[in-house]
This record gives C-alpha cells, structure tokens and sequence, in this order.
C-alpha cells in the first residue's frame, strides 16, 4: 500500500512528460500516418461531440423544473430545423471520415509494399508458444525474440504462426496484424530513426502470453553489418530437429540467434497446419 | 461412472477460489435456513419458482443479474489490483492461469449473466404493461425461458468450484478453445453454459416479438407504441437473427471437442478465423441487443421527467430500426488485423460510422426533448444525463476505431477495453440501472430511496472515469488487453489511478444494495398509493402499484401516443364496461424441472458422464411431453374476484 501511496504523486508528473506515448510517438513513418488520421479523425468528431456534451448540461441546467422563468412547451416534438441539423451534420462528418477511411485503408494497406529508393529487407516472423521466430530467407539467419533492420529501410514481414492465434504489432513503427496457424499475413514496416522498440503480442495466446515480447532493432546499416556478423557467429542452426525444440511450450525466451536456417522451414511451418506436408511438431500443451 | 470427474477437480489448494466457494455456500446455506425458519418453501414455490407471471419473472431475472453483477465486478476489480501490483518484475497475486479465468469469467458473466437477464427481465415486467396486456405471449416459454437461463446459470458458477472456466477470453477463439490448446473442462463449462441459456435467451426473443405484436391493446398501432416498447421489439427481432448463429457456432466448436471435427483446427482444414466471423456474426448485433432497449428506457425516462413529449418520436423509431439492420453488417470490425484487404476493411469501417448517424439522431432527439421542458433530478434522471455526456465520449472513440488505420494500432489495446467498457458501462448498465429505479414502484409499490440513489449514481460515475479514463492512455501507450504483468514503468500510475476508479465503482454498488434493503425497510414512507408515482405517460402507469396478477381488470382502448399522459390532461376516462371473467394461465414446475433436467445435462456433458447426460435429455424431452399433455393450464378469474380485486385498488388509488 506504501508502494502505491508514493506513486501517486509520481503520476501527474509523468503524465506530462517523460512517459512512453508508443502509438501518440511513432519512429516510422506508417505509425506517423496512423497517428495522424487518429488526431484527424477525432477533430472531426469533436465538431459534434463537445456541443452535445455542453447542450446536455446547459439545458438541463436551463429548463430545471425550479426554473419558472424557462419557457415550458409540454406538445413541442417536432421541428424541422433541429431535425436537419441533426441529420445532415452527422452525416457530413460520417462522409468526411468515410472518404478518410476509404483513402487511408488503401495507403495504409499493411500489404502494400513501401515506396523506397532502398531494396527491402524481407522477413519472416512464426509466432511460436511464447516467442517469436524470425526469420531471415534473404541472408539465411534466424533469430528469436529479437528482429533487428537497418532505419530507413521498408521491411516486409511474412507473418504466420505455428500454435495458436496472436498479432504481431510494434507499437511505435505501425499497425499490428494476426499471426494466425495455416495462414499468412503480410505488414510493411519502416522505422524513421535508428531505436530498440518493443514489439508484443497484441492477441491472448495462453498461459505464457504476457511475456511473449521482443525488441525490434532498427540500426543505421554499419550496425546492422555488425549484427549480422554476430548472428553468424552462433554455433546453432535452425533445423527441422532444432525447431522442434524450439517450438515446444517455453515462457520468457532469451534472445537467440541461429547462423545458418533450413531454406524450407518457413514453408513448411505454413502449411504444416494445413496437413500438406509432414507433421513438423505441433506441441500439445499438456 | 463420473467420466472425467474426480475428487483433485476442487481446487482445495486455492485459497481464494475456496474462500469464493465457500462464502457462495454460506450464503446459499443462510437463505435456505431463513426460508426454513420462516417456513416460507412451499410459497416460493407455488408464488414464485413456478409462476409464469411476467412481472415475477422479470423480477427473478433482475435478481439473478445483480448477483451475477456482484460476481462479475469481483472478478473486474481482482483484475484492476492485480494489475496494479504486478509492475515491474512483480508477479502479483494471480497466476496467469487463475487470472486468465478471471478475465474469461468477467466477460461471460457481464454479457451474458448480467446485461442480458437484465434486459429480458425489465422487459419482462414492462412490455405487457406498457402495450395493455395480461401476460406475454406465451406464458409457459417465458417460465422455460427463465429456468434454462438459471441452468446456464447455474453451470457457471459450479465451474468455480468444480474444475476450471475457460482459459480463452470472453469469445473463447480456436484454436486455443480447442482440445489441442485447452484440454480441461473449462471450454466445455463455457460451451454448455451458453448454449442452454442462449436456447432461453432465443425463445424469449420469439416470445416477445409475438407478445409485442398480437397483445397490443385495441388502438395501439405500431407507431403508437411506447418507445421502449418499440426498441424491445427491435431487440428482440436482433435476438431471434443472431443468436441462432452463436448456437451454431458454439455447436460446430463442440463437434471438434467432442467429436474429433476439424471446423476450426489448425489441421486437416479446419479455419479459426471461421469462427472468428461466425461469433462476431452474433457478437456485434448483441452489442445492439443490449442497447437498443437502454435507448428506450432513457427516452421514457427524460420525457417522463421533462413533462414533455419525445421529441422526434418517428425519427427515433426509424433510428431504432436503421441501427437494427445495420447492426447485422458491421461484424468484421472487431477483426480488421485480419489481413482481409483494404476494400473489405473499408467498406465494413464506412457500415459502422454509418451506425452513428442514427445514435446521433437519438441524442439530439434526448437533448431537445429537454429543451423547453420542465426537468425533475431524481435518480433516473441522473442517470440519463451522465449517460448522454459518457456515451458521446464512447461513441467517439467506437467511430475512430473503425478507421481501419487507427484501429490497427488500437484494436486489442486497452483503448479497445476502455472503449467498450465505455459503452456498456456507460450507455446499457447506466440505462438498466436507471430503467430499474423507474420502474421499480410499479412492481413493487413503493419507491426506491432516492438519496442512496443519486450516492450509487455519483460513485458509478466518478468510478467509471476513475476507471477506464486511464485505461485509454494505457493503451495509446502501447499496453495490450488481458496481459498480466508488464514492465514497463509508464503505465503503473495510471493502472493505480484505475485500480482506485475501480474502488470507487464497488461502492457504488454497495450504494445499490444499501438503497434496496434501506427502501425495503422503510417502505411504507415511499409507498406508491396512486399508481403513478412520477407523472408517467404510458399504460403502465394507469393501473395500480404494484398491478394486479391480470394487469388490466378492462383492457385499455388507445387513441394516441402517450396514452395515459393525455388521458390525464383531458380528463378522459377508459369506458366503463362491466368486468368479465379473466382467463389466466395456471403455474406450472414443467419450467423448473426443464431447468434442472438441463443443468443435469450440461454438468453431464462437461464431464463426459453419459449416462447422466441421458438422463438429463431424456428428463427434458419428458417434461416437454407430458407438460404438452396437461390441458389444465389456464383458468378463469370469475368478475366478482375481478371486480373485488378492483374495489381494493382503486381504494387505494383513490388515497
């Protein structure tokens, strides 16, 4: 109780400054448009919002059954002035946001690959029980419960999972989207600024759900080269043998890095699911 | 010969479930002994267990709401402090397996246990009423209705004690609601309780939207009903479309349990987000469900106490209408991070902003049927008017969210939670609530105290903004729902600030409580002697308090909208026809027995004890039978009863 006593105070300060805004403070640039049809949109609403909010109090003040001085109209229920009011604003405000929704759900599109002068960088995320597997198919490189890229660089995710259902989200470079078994989901990311963001599980996923976590790293590309080279200088290897291992049930994963990847395992992991190639190890949690 | 059950499913290890348990059983165990004590068994079961009564069934239903609200809101606040310990690297006190129930069971109990037995029994008490008939419908079925929602019920909370609740949040997704994620009984639990209180919950449906459009009193037309009345029978039209689709979906998960299915597998073709569309098919238009009727219930009340007609009567039934058919295609909102393609998330975003030009036509429809009135404060009111203020901040952050980009970086957060906790809280458990106090004189004769009230109302909302305010930061800061622990140092003040907020809510309902037994007690100060405590407007209000088991001694003629209130001010008299005999159906255990038979069946099923699963069907499908059989179901009040029955109301009235 002592703990919580003295951290009340500690709060207003942090509210204004200092706190971790993630998704009002995004570091790529599909989190900066996500974050800025969010403002926009609630503008927008505000239009209506805030009168309604101020009218509900000043009439109820206003026409207060003490108030013998307000007019009093007991048969007045219909007018046609507020009823145009009350429909045509709404629905000026509705064809704004649709017309926002409708360009913004295309831009947006987690599919669409980023306009880059730049090559992508490609990888492959499997949502396992309770970590995360990346792999890299370009560069033949797996790691666990942290992916790292170079800033400036679109990177397309190919994003399934081998148990059950979670969503791959980092909150301050863009949108999340389901990791879902037999099924693949893409998402374009790019981090602006070179940073360590906290990725998550944005879906409950069981018993180890809460720490299913990892870092995206995003390093200028001399850092990146670096990494690179310290990932290949793991002595494991990810093979069907040592995914099996990986795959079962494990909370709180350290970081892992795997030098060398079977070309396959992604594939395979895919449509393992959909019993169209042989039974990798699906492990059952008992 | 138990199936799967033994001794090691109580968890006698678990401190805290056994101290639920066992306060469950001490209470359980002091109401039979004061019914024993004061020999009151055989008149519960004659004058209520049995009663196909509407307005004792409605009553029944709100009690089993409020103690599933109890149950609930201790599951919601063992959340909040949980999460308000488990900061950085602290664990809590709630492993994630007891935790993970905790979060499951809140959302079960709330929807399903609360809000919905909630709604049917206010609407049990008030549509017969207010459309001047004698009973529903069916009279039988509701009774039915009621006891399988009690067997649901009742699964529910034997799963406290005996083995688990699922582990798999309120819409229990496959695959991890499958046997390959979920081995225990704790999916089954889910699975049975909701489908034999959804069949109760589904006749009810049929059962009111018969009742509301063939026992209408003569002159009612459809657009000179209530406004209540009206978004009831929207409700219960959304009531019979969707949750044969749970019902189905909820079977097609239990073929795969029990019988080895692959609908929603990962392997062998089955496809989770099947289910996915399948339950939000039903789970969006319940959203409605539950607050259509709360729309009606703060109409009656802010035209009540303004002494002023609604203003935009038609326009809001047409709003009622367009939110009912356009709840039914908004689904797929609620799973944008699906990856279905732009054109798809779009279209279904531009469908749920569209639903806010018909809610928003019902808040200026409120708003102006204050304007140039003459508003009273009493609780009700209070609860109106908070909701209006909230419910516009929820509606706003319910419209951003179905931007599909914006939704992209707040679906599942605790933006999500503290939306929908916005909306329910704020527009259906603030309007049941309301509806509860403005009703309650006509059921039970005497008002409820109306300090305590405007005491509850105050601490529900402050505790609400307390609550869920921060919750919204939270998640803009990138916190996820149901986690339960975290390390990030940001969000703890605000998650104690919520915590606190939750604190605040529990009072409230001790408030609640408080208010009911403090009424109860000083009831003759607050007794209903005109049948109109408030300056009513509709039938309900035209006959005594509480009204007699037949309602209407005459049924009511109608000539206009606000029946009641403009026979008050033109001094109009129902003609004076001589009474007649009343035809009145009998009571009948068939709906108790049902009930049993089907608890029977579900505590059966979960546990893989087929032959009690036998019996248990075999007992239901009996019951129907020779009730089918009994020809004795209805009687007649003879006039002179009626016309007794009458001369001591209008005694009363007449005070």
């Amino acid at each position: 109780m002592n703990r919580l006593l003295r951290l009340l105070p500690l709060g207003a300060t942090m509210f204004l400054g200092g706190c971790n805004w993630a998704v009002l403070d995004p570091k790529g640039q599909i989190g900066i448009d996500e974050r800025s049809i969010i403002i926009r949109a609630t503008w927008l609403m505000l239009i209506v919002v805030i009168p309604v909010i101020v009218l509900t109090f000043v009439f109820a003040w206003k026409y207060r059954a003490s108030n013998a001085r307000a007019r009093y109209s007991p048969d007045w229920d219909h007018s046609i002035a507020v009823a145009l009011v009350m429909v045509l604003l709404p629905c000026a405000i509705v064809l704004c946001l649709s017309v926002i929704t409708w360009r913004t759900t295309h831009e947006l599109d987690p599919y669409r690959p980023i306009a880059s002068d730049v090559d992508p960088i490609n990888v492959d995320v499997v949502a396992l029980d309770w970590k995360w597997l990346f792999i890299y198919p370009d560069l033949k490189i797996a790691t666990v419960n942290e992916v790292a890229f170079p800033s400036n660089v679109p990177v397309n995710f190919r994003i399934t999972s081998a148990s059950v259902m979670n969503s791959f989200f980092i909150p301050q470079l863009g949108g999340q989207i389901y990791a879902m078994p037999g099924m693949q989901t893409k998402l374009s990311l790019i981090a602006n600024q070179a940073g360590i963001y906290d990725g998550i599980s944005a879906n409950y996923s069981g018993g180890g759900f809460s720490d299913m976590k990892f870092k995206a790293i995003a390093m200028n590309s001399l850092e990146f080269g670096d990494w690179l080279a310290k990932v290949r200088a793991s002595p494991k290897h990810l093979s069907v043998g040592t995914y099996k291992v990986l795959a079962t049930p494990s909370e709180k994963n350290p970081v892992e890095y795997f030098s060398d990847v079977d070309g396959l395992l992604y594939e395979r992991v895919l449509h393992e699911a959909k019993g169209e190639s042989e039974a990798l190890c699906t492990a059952s949690r008992e | 010969m138990l199936g799967k059950l033994t001794l090691s499913a109580i968890p006698f290890d678990q401190p805290i479930i056994m101290g639920a348990v066992g306060f469950m059983v001490l209470v359980g165990l002091s109401v039979m002994f004061v019914l024993t004590f004061l020999g009151r068994w055989k008149w519960l079961w004659t004058e209520w267990l049995t009663s196909v009564d509407h307005k004792k069934i409605g009553v029944m239903y709100i009690m089993l709401a409020i103690v599933m609200l109890l149950r609930g809101f201790s599951d919601a606040i063992m959340m909040r402090t949980q999460l308000a310990l488990a900061s950085g690297g602290a664990p809590g006190y709630l492993p994630p397996e007891h935790y993970d129930q905790i979060f499951t069971a809140h959302g079960v109990i709330m929807i399903f246990f609360m809000a919905m037995p909630f709604l049917i029994g206010l609407m049990n008490i008030v549509v017969p009423l207010q459309i001047g008939a004698r009973d529903v419908a069916f009279p039988f079925l509701n009774s039915l209705s009621f006891w399988l929602t009690v067997a649901g019920f009742g699964l529910v909370n034997v799963s406290l004690g005996v083995g688990e609740f699922a582990r798999t949040g309120w819409l229990a997704y496959p695959p991890l609601s499958e046997l390959q994620y979920s081995p225990g009984v704790g999916v089954d639990y889910y699975i049975w309780s909701l489908q034999i209180s959804g069949v109760g919950t589904t006749l009810a449906g049929v059962n009111f939207i018969a009742t509301i459009l063939n026992n209408r009193a003569p002159g009612m037309t459809l657009m000179r009903m209530p406004i209540f009345t009206w978004a009831a029978l929207c409700s219960n039209i959304m009531i019979v479309a969707a949750f044969p689709i749970l019902t189905v979906t909820l079977a097609l998960l239990s073929l795969d349990r029990y019988l080895g299915m692959h609908f929603f597998t990962n392997d062998l073709g089955g496809n989770q987000m099947m289910y996915v569309n399948l339950i939000w098919a039903w789970g969006h238009p319940e959203v409605y469900i539950l607050v259509l009727p709360a729309f009606g219930i703060f109409s009656e009340i802010i035209a009540t106490f303004s002494s002023k007609r609604l203003f935009g009567y038609a326009p809001m039934v047409f709003a009622t209408i367009a939110i009912a058919v356009l709840g039914f295609v908004t689904w797929l909102h609620h799973f944008f991070t699906m990856g279905a393609g732009a054109n798809v998330n779009a279209f279904f975003g531009i469908t749920t902003m569209i639903i806010s030009i018909p809610t928003g036509v019902k808040v200026f429809n409120w708003l102006f049927t204050m304007y140039r009135g003459r508003i009273r404060f009493p609780s009700p009111v209070l609860w109106t008017i908070g909701f209006m203020v909230t419910f516009v901040i929820g509606g706003m952050t319910g419209v951003l969210m179905a931007v599909p980009p914006a939704d992209f970086v707040l679906h599942n957060s605790l933006f999500l939670v503290a939306h929908f906790h916005n909306v329910i809280i704020g527009g259906v458990l603030f309007g049941y609530l309301a509806g509860l106090t403005y009703w309650f004189p006509k059921v039970f004769g005497f008002r409820l105290n109306d300090t305590l009230g405007k005491c509850s109302f105050w601490c529900w909302l402050v505790g609400f903004y307390l609550a869920f305010m921060p919750l919204y930061i939270v998640g803009l800061m990138g916190m996820t729902r149901r986690i339960n622990h975290y390390d990030n140092p940001d969000w703890y003040p605000f998650l104690v600030v919520a915590a606190i907020g939750a604190v605040v809510i529990l009072f409230g309902i001790l408030f609640f409580v408080l208010q009911i037994g403090f009424s109860i007690v000083q009831r003759e100060k607050t007794r209903d002697l005109t049948g109109d405590p408030w300056g009513g407007r509709t039938l309900e209000w035209s006959i005594s308090s509480p009204p007699p088991f037949y309602n209407f001694a005459n049924i009511p003629v109608v000539y206009g909208r606000d029946a009641f209130w403009e026979a008050k001010r033109k001094g109009l008299k129902q003609p004076s026809t001589a009474l007649r005999r009343i035809h009145m159906p009998r009571n009948t255990a068939t709906g108790p027995i049902v009930g049993a038979f089907s608890l029977m069946l579900g505590f059966a099923l979960v546990w893989h004890i087929w032959w009690m699963a036998l019996v248990g069907l075999v007992g239901i499908v009996l019951s129907i039978i020779v009730h089918s059989f009994n020809e004795n179901r209805a009687y007649y009040v003879q006039a002179e009863d009626v016309a007794r029955i009458e001369r001591l109301s209008s005694r009363l009235l007449a005070h």
